[in-house]
């Protein structure tokens, strides 16, 4: 069944996954309505969910047909959001093949998300699924845990069946309660300690951590910077904390296996940098948007992308590519006067690196004579499932030779 | 600029990274950053706002100069004429 070149292919657009702890989301705002003309990257919505706000690119070209989900409404992850009918036939889900009109399309053989009207009865769950472990959010995880309920043994109404904090609820007779009305809406930050909570629980429960720590001198990069600074208008300079994230883009090189995702009790590698940077929010709550291809960014375009990221994050404006790609994770506690941090890995991610904040100690040179130096902790925390102890030291070893010789991290 | 101007204008300024801190209520002689609980990050965003609204442009060498509200507002004043 092949489709000429020409013919017109109607796709729908969904609620993507903004992270592996999200179930789902609300439209706070469309940026495109019926007719307009989509591209790849463009962002068309506003979406919250337990944890951000955040921005939500497509990934079709094609012009909008309809919108499915009103501003408001909340929806499960991979329901269908919008139709874009597209001319190019390469592309990423055709919805219905052969169908030009923007009709609602049949939903392909899953499950609908549980947002959308009851059905007589959930289709069975994908076959490829029967072969794995049933798929349970990790919010329905810890839920199922605290009242009780085997969460394996429900049959799931989330995207392919998994099981959500829904079902258990329901099974564990929560639902039983006469239906009230919404819930008052959750105060926000606790929401969002709640989604840190659970993927932190999910860490230490899965993920069989170890630690390094290494103690670096960082004299030499931070006098290489300073003098370059110098130079340079305020709006051009560049923070330490920039350094940093450069000398963990070139060190990944030496020890690719603390980059990627563990999934399906497999690790996979990631061929691209996308650097996780853990940013506070103001009065609590702990968010960590990636620097997309981080490797490929020199120093100057990591400072304007950490910039960037930290000004988005305050304002609510993260992109949702930003909120689920990140590989590799980097918590700088450099402004807290902490020596060091032993982090906590987020899940699937296997490492995470830490730095204390940079500080005046006494150091030996090269030929034992006492000295000053500014001394910088580095730690990685990562996964002994898919690294051991000698790689890691690799990559701290290889942090350390950036940053000795900071001309070569411009 | 007086020196009341430009204190105003860095409360304006810092306020947008610390939104929820009353000005009159801080120690305008302790540190400023500490004070509203601001990383390096949001400093360098708020010198960076500085710079574009009173073209004063404070090099890293001065940062002690503009630690806390009161002598970040001589500083300002003192270099707007």
């Amino acid at each position: 069944m092949v489709e000429s070149a020409s013919a017109e292919a109607t796709r729908e657009f969904l609620m993507p996954s903004l992270g592996a702890d999200m179930e789902e989301g609300t439209i706070l705002a469309w940026r495109i309505a019926p007719g307009s003309r989509v591209s790849r990257g463009d962002i068309v919505a506003e979406v919250e969910t337990e944890k951000a706000e955040m921005e939500v690119e497509i990934f079709d070209e094609g012009v909008v047909a309809r919108i499915l989900v009103e501003v408001g409404q909340k929806v499960a992850v991979g329901t269908p959001l919008a139709l874009i009918v597209s001319r190019s036939p390469a592309a990423s889900r055709p919805a219905t093949p052969q169908t030009a009109a923007p009709t609602p399309p049949t939903p392909e053989p899953r499950p609908r998300p549980a947002a959308v009207e009851a059905k007589p009865a959930p289709p069975p769950v994908a076959p490829a699924l029967t072969r794995e472990r049933k798929r349970v959010t990790p919010l329905a995880r810890r839920i199922a845990e605290e009242l009780g309920v085997n969460a394996e043994a429900l049959r799931g109404t989330g995207p392919s069946g998994a099981i959500t904090a829904d079902d258990v609820r329901a099974a564990a007779g929560a639902a039983q309660q006469p239906a009230l009305a919404p819930a008052p809406a959750p105060d926000r930050e606790a929401s969002r300690q709640r989604v840190i909570a659970a993927l932190m629980e999910r860490s230490k429960r899965e993920i069989p951590h170890y630690y390094l720590g290494a103690s670096l001198d960082f004299s030499p990069a931070l006098a290489w910077l300073e003098a370059r600074n110098r130079s340079r208008p305020v709006s051009e300079r560049v923070l330490p904390a920039a350094l940093l994230l450069r000398a963990v883009a070139l060190a990944v090189r030496a020890a690719p296996e603390i980059n990627g995702h563990y999934q399906d009790g497999a690790f996979h590698a990631s061929p691209a940098l996308h650097l996780g940077v853990a940013i506070a929010l103001r009065g609590g709550g702990l968010i960590a948007p990636a620097i997309l291809d981080a490797s490929e960014k020199s120093l100057d375009e990591l400072m304007r992308s950490l910039r960037d990221l930290g000004a988005r994050a305050r304002a609510g404006k993260l992109r949702a590519s930003e909120m689920s790609s990140s590989t590799l994770t980097v918590t700088n506690l450099g402004d807290n006067a902490v020596d060091f941090v032993q982090a906590v890995i987020y899940p699937p991610q296997v490492a995470i690196v830490g730095f204390g904040t940079p500080a005046l100690r006494p150091w030996l040179d090269r030929e034992g004579g006492l000295c000053a130096r500014t001394i910088v902790q580095a730690t990685l925390a990562a996964d002994h499932r898919v690294s051991n102890g000698h790689r890691g030291a690799v990559f701290l070893k290889a942090i350390e030779r950036a940053l000795l010789a900071p001309e070569r991290l411009a | 600029m007086t020196k009341d101007a430009a204190r105003a204008l860095l409360e304006e300024i810092f306020g947008r990274f610390a939104p929820e801190v009353d000005f009159g209520a801080i120690d305008a002689a302790a540190d400023l950053r500490e004070q509203l609980d601001i990383d390096s990050l949001d400093f360098l965003n708020a010198l960076i706002a500085v710079h574009e609204r009173t073209g004063v442009d404070v090099p890293e060498s001065d940062y002690a100069q503009v630690a806390t509200l009161d002598a970040a507002a001589e500083y300002l004043a003192a270099r707007t004429g």
